[in-house]
């Protein structure tokens, strides 16, 4: 099972802040978009057409990044912390 | 509030004492010549728009990790003594603190360059997000300044 986390401006998106799934095999974050926009098409356009970014297990991820059972993948928005 | 100064890395929900957080980083070492700090705070106007509230989310573990690695790189870059970084989470009035970056060294000029680039790099790598309430609505912001 893999954990799919959600941030800020994406939750509205998602309609969630956090989903699970059950994968077989591993799979890319490409296949997991084509999988997320069966339930989520908003979202899943929103990642394939790279407005996000993503990690896997806290660290940054590109669309050819393997998933693997158990891990955490995050859709994290343009960030915005600190101060102009 | 008073908060504990021992982590030079910190994402919390309560205000920080900029004086305090000051002298923690002046026990690391009797070479301290120079001390930069950045200061950012809730400001009032943002495109035109009065902002009453700021509320500031991140992700947990990973935002503490991208902190510690701006801190590491700080001091491998500049040669800095060392750095501590702190930011709020949560709701944050107007005029409030959000982040406090202290880069001390020997010598003032490296503190300088390495606050400057710290502040930067945690804006562009660190997953803290930012929700502005005006008159209108609420909006996460998105701009990379």
């Amino acid at each position: 099972m893999i954990t799919i986390k959600y941030f800020a401006s994406l939750r509205a998106i998602a309609e969630k802040e956090e989903d699970s799934l059950d994968i077989e095999n591993p799979i890319s974050i490409d296949q997991l978009s084509d999988i997320i926009s069966k339930t989520a098409p908003k979202m899943g356009a929103i990642i394939r057409e790279k407005k996000v970014m993503i990690s896997v297990n806290q660290e940054m991820a590109s669309a050819d990044t393997i998933i693997h059972d158990g891990d955490e993948v995050a859709f994290l928005p343009p960030f915005s912390g600190g101060a102009k | 509030m008073s908060t504990t100064t021992d982590s030079k890395i910190r994402i919390q929900l309560e205000d920080f004492s900029v004086t305090d957080e000051i002298e923690a980083m002046k026990k690391v070492s009797r070479n301290i010549g120079g001390i930069t700090t950045f200061l950012g705070t809730g400001r009032e106007m943002s495109k035109g728009e009065t902002i009453s509230e700021l509320n500031f989310e991140h992700y947990p573990k990973m935002a503490e990790k991208k902190l510690e690695e701006i801190r590491v790189q700080s001091i491998k870059d500049f040669g800095i003594i060392d750095m501590s970084i702190i930011h709020r989470i949560g709701p944050i009035d107007i005029g409030e603190n959000i982040v406090l970056i202290v880069a001390v060294g020997e010598h003032r000029a490296e503190t300088f360059k390495a606050c400057e680039w710290a502040i930067a790099e945690l804006k562009r790598t660190t997953p803290i997000w930012k929700r502005e309430t005006t008159s209108t609505g609420e909006v996460w912001v998105q701009d990379t300044p």
